[in-house]
């Protein structure tokens, strides 16, 4: 137990960690379900809405204030930002919107906005569709990130649906990113623990350098590591180059814009997170106990799955957990050495963040993400009897 | 004594940090453009000497985005103030405000420059092409236009093409038969849609995606790729800096241009309208081809360049008569829905 003095010794971690972490990121998370582009730029429009049911006929007192909203949200400059919002469901819309406004803006003073002067501009600003998609996107909430990031979406009715199969996509990709984890950690666990057992074996000295070899990649920049893969990967690259002139191969072996490149690279940044937490485990195990075991009779296979492994068992578990997790997040390196089939998640969650700039849907993979590492998490906890926990 | 010693370094480090503060307050004009070796040219022709003319000036490298700009004005903390941007971030972050609307007369008047480079919101600062290219060394049939792309009989090998529908629908559709003047009508379609990507599917097994800019004549040299999608300037810079025998098909390809915006609410506008002035000016911009073979803006330009470098730009006439134009409207509306797509039908085998 924590004495009230002791507890005091965490409060500036505390209230750092909630300034500059829980409330941005709770702030960022929250973009997933919040809707406020539609509600702020066209609150007339939405007062009329309310009355309205898709499926009846659109009323004429909407139009009006739908000019009025139109004019003051371009002013305002929010109409650009209600555009975008409702050009996701309404493709096309978007420059529709603002062109609308612009023809509103100039039209003579005794201009009747009606029905037929929005058909006219286009038609589907006077379509049941658009309207419809307008009330969906009322605040202050709306479950649409989410769907769509389950690639779900709702029709014209209001009904949840899925999206149509050329847009379904991130199912897809979370199975993907867990998949590469998956067989990143795997290729981490065989690599990375004959070396931590060698690491517990040599003497002090060439441990010591052992480990260096371990850290120095750990210390170079991730970009520069995976810039280096390309380099060593390409077709007329090193390793091709090494492999014909032994006379392995007669072809360049495709290694890389694939997913080979990508298992290749990611493993290799990866594999010092592995090595660390099994060496700082193993070398805790006592020598004797595997020659003890040798002395009741067991055979060295015997003893190692039977007495060594058991106890080595919480730094495989901390381990592979650690690899699996900091796979999950990987995007540049997939990015530079993977193909179209091998982006991540988080490749979608930067591409929406700062290129697109869909916050909303971001935040709704970066949830999924989030949700998805947490039950990943308490699964393995679970099942390892509650060592997951404790890193090494 | 020891805590004195640690009040004083804390007393320092607070100091400091104010001190950094205060800088940041009265910053110097802070321009942003694309980096590598396009900057490193906007920096001899444009930076430095605007430099020496009295303002002070610092400058930085971004690789694009509309959520970064967005992030910079919304944030309240923005610290750039010119900045290039590409045709549909100028579009749409005029639409939301996020730069300062344009006084054409503090640039030099809008007579100056080109037609269609002058925009409410940021005046045109480079034109250049997405084009073919292929390694002369390695392919000895040269390619005639997109149908040799797409033919995998006639050329075999991998291809590479920049990882994102925007520009890959077009020349999957003039492969298939659909001329230049064309293309947008056909893609404003669902079929015209569907048959760009069924186009696509052809070479599939074939493709080969990029990301940045830098990647295509890496591809090519590292011989990943026998031909690629490029932007013009790339191509020339690794023939004159690695001597590479790589070559340009202008043919059927689109053009698009970038533009100088001002961001909004900068407490440097009056600086940051010097320096597009000063970068709008002829004379300063005829000296940027012969550090990367992009095309400029100002009308009068055009007989300063230096005559032997005409043939790889794109606003030498010859090669503006075989491209296009990039429908920026039509990126902006579909943009969403066919980047869903695209990520759908590349991560499928």
């Amino acid at each position: 137990m924590l004495t009230r003095q002791r507890s005091a010794l965490l409060l500036p971690l505390t209230g750092f960690l909630l300034v500059f972490f829980v409330v941005p990121l709770v702030w960022l998370l929250s973009l997933a379900v919040r809707e406020a582009e539609v509600p702020r730029a066209l609150p007339r429009t939405l007062t009329v809405l309310q009355s309205w049911q898709p499926g009846q006929a659109l009323p004429a007192s909407l139009f009006p204030g739908f000019a009025q909203d139109l004019t003051e949200a371009r002013a305002a400059s929010t109409l650009a930002d209600a555009a975008r919002r409702l050009n996701y469901e309404v493709n096309g819309v978007r420059s529709t919107l603002m062109r609308a406004a612009r023809e509103v803006s100039s039209a003579p003073a005794d201009t009747a906005f009606n029905q037929d002067f929005f058909a006219t501009v286009d038609p589907a600003l006077a379509s049941p569709e658009f309207f419809a998609a307008v009330r969906r996107a009322n605040g202050p909430f709306s479950a649409y990130y989410l769907l769509a990031a389950f690639d779900l979406t709702r029709n014209a009715k209001g009904e949840i649906e899925h999206a149509t199969e050329a847009n379904r996509i991130y199912i897809d990709v979370l199975l993907r990113t867990l998949g590469i984890s998956a067989s990143v950690t795997i290729l981490c666990l065989l690599l990375g623990f004959p070396v931590a057992l060698l690491l517990t074996q040599v003497t002090e000295k060439t441990a010591d350098w052992l480990m260096i070899l371990v850290l120095l990649p750990f210390w170079t920049s991730l970009l520069v590591r995976t810039a280096a893969w390309v380099v060593v990967l390409q077709k007329e690259g090193m390793v091709n180059g090494l492999l014909m002139r032994l006379g392995l191969i007669a072809e360049p072996l495709t290694l890389i814009y694939n997913r080979t490149g990508v298992l290749i690279a990611m493993t290799h940044v990866l594999l010092p997170f592995m090595i660390l937490p099994l060496y700082s485990v193993l070398k805790g195990i006592p020598p004797h106990y595997m020659r003890a075991a040798a002395s009741l009779g067991a055979r060295p296979v015997t003893a190692f799955f039977r007495v060594y492994l058991p106890m080595a068992a919480p730094a495989i578990v901390a381990g592979s957990l650690m690899v699996f997790i900091l796979a999950m997040g990987y995007y540049i390196t997939p990015a530079l050495v993977g193909g179209g089939a091998d982006q991540m998640l988080s490749y979608f969650v930067a591409t929406y963040t700062t290129d697109t700039g869909n916050w909303g849907l971001a935040s709704a993979l970066g949830l999924m993400m989030l949700a998805t590492t947490i039950l990943l998490y308490a699964v393995a906890h679970k099942v390892s009897g509650g060592r997951a926990l404790s890193m090494g | 004594m020891k805590k004195q010693a640690v009040a004083t370094i804390a007393g320092a480090v607070f100091l400091a940090c104010l001190g950094s503060q205060a800088l940041a307050q009265s910053r110097d004009l802070n321009v942003v453009s694309w980096g590598g070796a396009y900057q490193d040219g906007q920096k001899e022709v444009f930076f430095k000497p605007f430099n020496a003319s009295g303002t002070k000036l610092t400058d930085e490298a971004w690789d694009g985005g509309l959520g970064v700009l967005r992030t910079k004005i919304k944030g309240g903390n923005n610290t750039w103030d010119v900045v290039q941007v590409e045709a549909d971030e100028l579009e749409v972050g005029c639409d939301e405000g996020l730069y300062e609307k344009l006084d054409v007369a503090k640039i030099g008047g809008a007579a100056r420059y080109l037609p269609g480079t002058v925009h409410a919101c940021g005046v045109g600062a480079i034109i250049y092409n997405l084009v073919l290219a292929y390694d002369g060394d390695k392919i000895k049939a040269a390619p005639n236009g997109w149908g040799d792309f797409f033919d995998t009989k006639k050329i075999p090998g991998k291809r590479s093409i920049r990882n994102g529908a925007k520009w890959n629908l077009e020349v999957a559709l003039i492969a298939d038969g659909v001329s230049s003047k064309d293309v947008y009508k056909v893609l404003r379609t669902p079929e015209g849609i569907e048959r760009a990507f069924k186009k696509l599917d052809t070479i599939k097994s074939d493709l080969v995606f990029w990301k940045s800019g830098a990647q295509p004549p890496q591809m090519l040299a590292a011989g990943d790729v026998v031909m690629t999608t490029a932007y013009n300037g790339r191509i020339t810079a690794a023939n004159e800096k690695d001597k590479k025998n790589f070559k340009i098909v202008w043919k059927d390809t689109p053009y698009t241009m970038d533009s100088w915006v001002i961001m909004k609410g900068t407490p440097q506008k009056a600086n940051a309208e010097k320096l597009v002035e000063f970068m709008g000016r002829p004379d300063n911009q005829a000296k940027l081809p012969k550090f990367v073979r992009y095309g400029v803006t100002a009308a009068a330009a055009a007989p300063l360049i230096d005559k032997t470098l005409m043939g790889d730009l794109p606003t030498n006439p010859d090669n503006l008569k075989l491209a296009f134009a990039e429908d920026v409207k039509f990126w902006i509306d579909n943009g969403d829905k066919l980047a869903e797509r695209w990520t759908k039908w590349s991560g499928t085998k």
